[in-house]
């Protein structure tokens, strides 16, 4: 599929091509197109007039960033602290044994992906669970498949 | 409209005072994160559609974090003349019969949490009389629960009284009248002496003073200068920034403005992370309506003096809440630290002089200026001043957000606010600081809760995250779960930080798998005083700290798993195993219904056995056991 090149320029110009705004501007397009294709990195790069080495230093340095496409769905296990002392890391194993996937990865049929998120500060709540913009407190791992019954 | 007098000031703060306090009753919801994670939207959407009905005359209206995140959802009910009634645990149901029960005059009290009679008007040194009266006078007053009791709110002063969406609410409560003063009245190096006097320290993490780093930077030469909010609040389990954020906005932007006119600024950053989209969405909305008012922008309240705010989002890094990484990041760079031996304040984003603050530091400036230095420098200990926001998590009965003075003891936050930790389990130890601080035992409970104190203890401050332990809690685990972190979370510019945090890493799983050696000890020991000797930024010279304090203060754990391969609270799964206490169960299959490795058998209402070769140690049987009757060992 050609990939949609008007949409990264359109991006790039809204931040009227200011270099200290790249992370704003790469994380625009990964709403965008779900991933970070490569096509529009070169994009970036040729027109903050960038090298396209830094463009991808800053993709990889932060977590926030994929190179490949994601699932529809974005699953963030929170593994902060007060999540992790009530029970984060069972939820977690949960979700990799009943999707078959590792932290980091997607199903087949693109429907998850599952990753983990350091601290999403809704302590009081753990475990916390957040499905694209859906938080999810005091999750327990019984209500796992409900919960992820709700995302197609 | 743009203000450019006292009255204008005074116009708006009317109209605020209207919507605060409106001729009909009012239902406020508590919308910041925790509320909405627990179904305050449904409330809001169950209301709104009883409003469009017309059947009860009220007005609906959504607020900021209102604290006590345990029973949230919570929602306020303020009727003219009457006490405000805050109800708990709310749910659309409850929540459309709270708001039935108003049509004759009275207050439901079935879940009433607490009543305020009075509210501190904090800026106008103002206390608002509300009202008291008979239907209602069995609803505790708030200042007789233990979780209120002891708070003293200033960086929270607006949190859960205003809608974060309205700018003259804000005002109403005295909002911008400190940015009046300062251009007004005041030169920059009054702003600076006066925070300096005041005490005031960085709430980020390392309790900078403040005023001194506004004063280096105002006398670094360089005609443009930078002022920058750090609202990449990384520490896990601190959620302080965010809440303020998205309950009172204004308050860090009228911290910001006093801060850009003191040290000379007219461009400002903030920079907040990804992972808040509402926080993101209501500092967005302030800075368009601060604008509309001449607050922000070209020649701000007419004096001349401009400024103008531009918001960057983090890309998830916890490394960037360092200063200099963070400004690496503004520049569109990878954020990596740089060594300091030229501070910040003269070179820092772009190179020019930059003052950079977390955003409850931000958001104490306005009161300081208001009230004065003398006033704020009362509150709190000799060298710690005013009060500290404290996220109070984990194994507590009372989890929320909380403001106390600083001095105040540990026992005072964990027993009298905290309502300490639930189920009848022993209090074991809070961890403080983030990934940077360390753990303090339950043996130093009476410890008074300052910058110096907690350093003393082996901890830090940080940006204020209390993450309460109890029995079940393995402290070997949470110094390797610490050390994951920062593994993750390292830049891998500096190689101690890099490579001694991969090998205490290493050290610190093999100990908890039950390959943990007598030697490994020492060999931690060694490592952290290389990480803390020769790593470039706090990220990695502080990095030992969750190692270190746990050693000092709970040795015997980290013996237990080398010398007897055995976790004593039970958590590091290949030292314990899963068994059924025969007296506790009852058999009611619960257990056997979620095991996903059928490893549970037994017969109804008999006890149940655990087949250890099939058990993968996951928890699902303890998680659904009512009757405590799994045993891990």
């Amino acid at each position: 599929m050609e990939l949609d090149l008007v949409k990264v320029d359109a991006i790039v110009d809204e931040y009227k091509g200011e270099q200290g705004l790249l992370i704003s501007i790469l994380q625009d397009i990964q709403s965008e197109f779900n991933y970070l294709p490569k096509e529009a990195l070169f994009r970036v790069s040729e027109k903050l007039e960038l090298p396209i080495g830094q463009v991808f230093s800053v993709v990889t340095f932060f977590k926030a960033f994929s190179l490949k496409p994601r699932g529809r769905n974005i699953i963030n296990v929170c593994m902060g602290t007060a999540c992790h002392v009530k029970g984060a890391t069972n939820i977690l194993d949960k979700m990799k044994r009943d999707l078959g996937i590792v932290e980091g990865g997607t199903t087949s049929d693109l429907r998850f992906t599952l990753d983990t998120v350091r601290c999403v500060g809704c302590c009081s709540l753990g475990p916390v669970v957040v499905v694209n913009e859906d938080t999810h407190g005091r999750a327990t791992q019984e209500q796992i498949p409900k919960i992820l019954d709700n995302y197609q | 409209m743009k203000i450019k007098s006292l009255e204008d000031l005074d116009a708006i703060k009317a109209e605020g005072l209207k919507s605060l306090y409106p001729d009909k009753p009012k239902v406020s919801i508590g919308m910041a994160s925790c509320g909405l994670a627990t179904g305050a939207g449904r409330i809001w959407d169950a209301l709104s559609q009883e409003a469009e009905k017309g059947t009860h005359d009220f007005v609906l209206a959504q607020t900021g974090c209102i604290g006590y995140c345990q029973k949230e959802p919570i929602i306020d009910v303020l009727r003219p003349g009457k006490p405000r009634v805050f109800y708990r645990e709310m749910s659309p149901e409850k929540a459309l019969e709270v708001v039935g029960s108003l049509k004759n005059g009275e207050a439901n009290t079935e879940w009433a949490l607490c009543k305020m009679v009075e509210e501190d008007f904090l800026l106008d040194d103002e206390v608002r009389k509300l009202g008291d009266e008979s239907p209602s006078s069995d609803i505790c007053l708030s200042s007789e629960l233990g979780f209120y009791n002891k708070q003293l709110k200033i960086a929270l002063r607006n949190c859960g009284f205003i809608d974060p969406e309205n700018i003259k609410e804000y005002i109403a409560r005295g909002g911008y009248r400190a940015l009046w003063k300062v251009l007004k009245e005041m030169t920059p190096q009054e702003v600076i002496e006066q925070i300096k006097q005041s005490g005031l320290r960085g709430r980020g993490g390392a309790g900078f003073p403040t005023g001194t780093k506004w004063e280096s930077c105002r006398r670094a030469s360089g005609g443009i200068k930078y002022v920058i909010c750090n609202a990449d609040e990384g520490d896990p389990g601190a959620y302080m920034d965010r809440s303020v954020l998205e309950g009172d906005p204004h308050s860090v932007l009228e911290g910001m403005l006093i801060g850009a006119y003191a040290v000379g600024s007219q461009e400002g950053y903030m920079y907040i992370r990804n992972e808040y989209p509402l926080a993101i969405k209501r500092i967005k909305m302030a800075i368009e309506q601060a604008k509309e008012y001449g607050l922000l922008g070209e020649d701000i309240l007419g004096t001349g003096f401009s400024f103008h705010l531009k918001i960057n989002r983090g890309g998830g890094a916890f490394v960037c809440g360092e200063s200099t990484a963070l400004m690496a990041s503004l520049e569109g760079k990878p954020g990596e630290p740089r060594a300091k031996y030229v501070r910040s304040v003269e070179r820092g984003l772009w190179d020019r002089p930059s003052t950079l603050n977390n955003v409850e530091t931000w958001a104490n400036v306005p009161a300081i200026v208001v009230k004065g230095a003398d006033w704020y420098s009362q509150i709190g200990t000799e060298k710690s001043k005013g009060t500290k926001v404290f996220s109070v998590v984990g194994k507590i009965n009372n989890t929320g957000l909380v403001e106390v003075p600083m001095g105040i003891s540990l026992r005072e936050i964990v027993e009298d606010i905290g309502g300490g930790v639930p189920e009848g389990r022993e209090f074991k130890a809070v961890q403080t600081g983030g990934p940077s601080g360390g753990c303090v035992p339950a043996s130093l409970i009476d410890l008074p809760v300052d910058f110096e104190q907690l350093t003393r203890a082996g901890s830090m401050m940080g940006s204020g995250g209390m993450i309460i332990m109890d029995q079940d809690t393995c402290m070997v685990d949470v110094a390797r779960y610490f050390l994951a972190f920062l593994e993750e979370e390292s830049c891998g510019k500096c190689v101690p930080c890099r490579e001694g945090i991969k090998r205490s890493l290493q050290i610190l799983t093999d100990i908890t798998e039950g390959y943990g050696r007598e030697e490994d000890l020492e060999t931690l020991e060694d490592l952290a005083t290389t990480l803390r000797d020769g790593a470039l930024c706090a990220l990695g010279t502080s990095a030992a700290n969750p190692v270190l304090s746990t050693l000092q203060h709970f040795r015997n754990e980290y013996e237990a798993h080398i010398l007897d391969k055995k976790c004593p609270a039970g958590v590091c799964t290949n030292l314990i195993e899963y068994s059924i206490d025969p007296e506790k169960c009852t058999g009611c299959t619960r257990c056997v219904r979620v095991c996903p490795q059928e490893a549970i058998t037994g017969e109804k209402k008999e006890p149940h056995i655990i087949d250890t070769s099939k058990c993968i140690k996951c928890g699902s049987c303890v998680e659904v056991c009512k009757f405590d009757a799994i045993i891990k060992r």
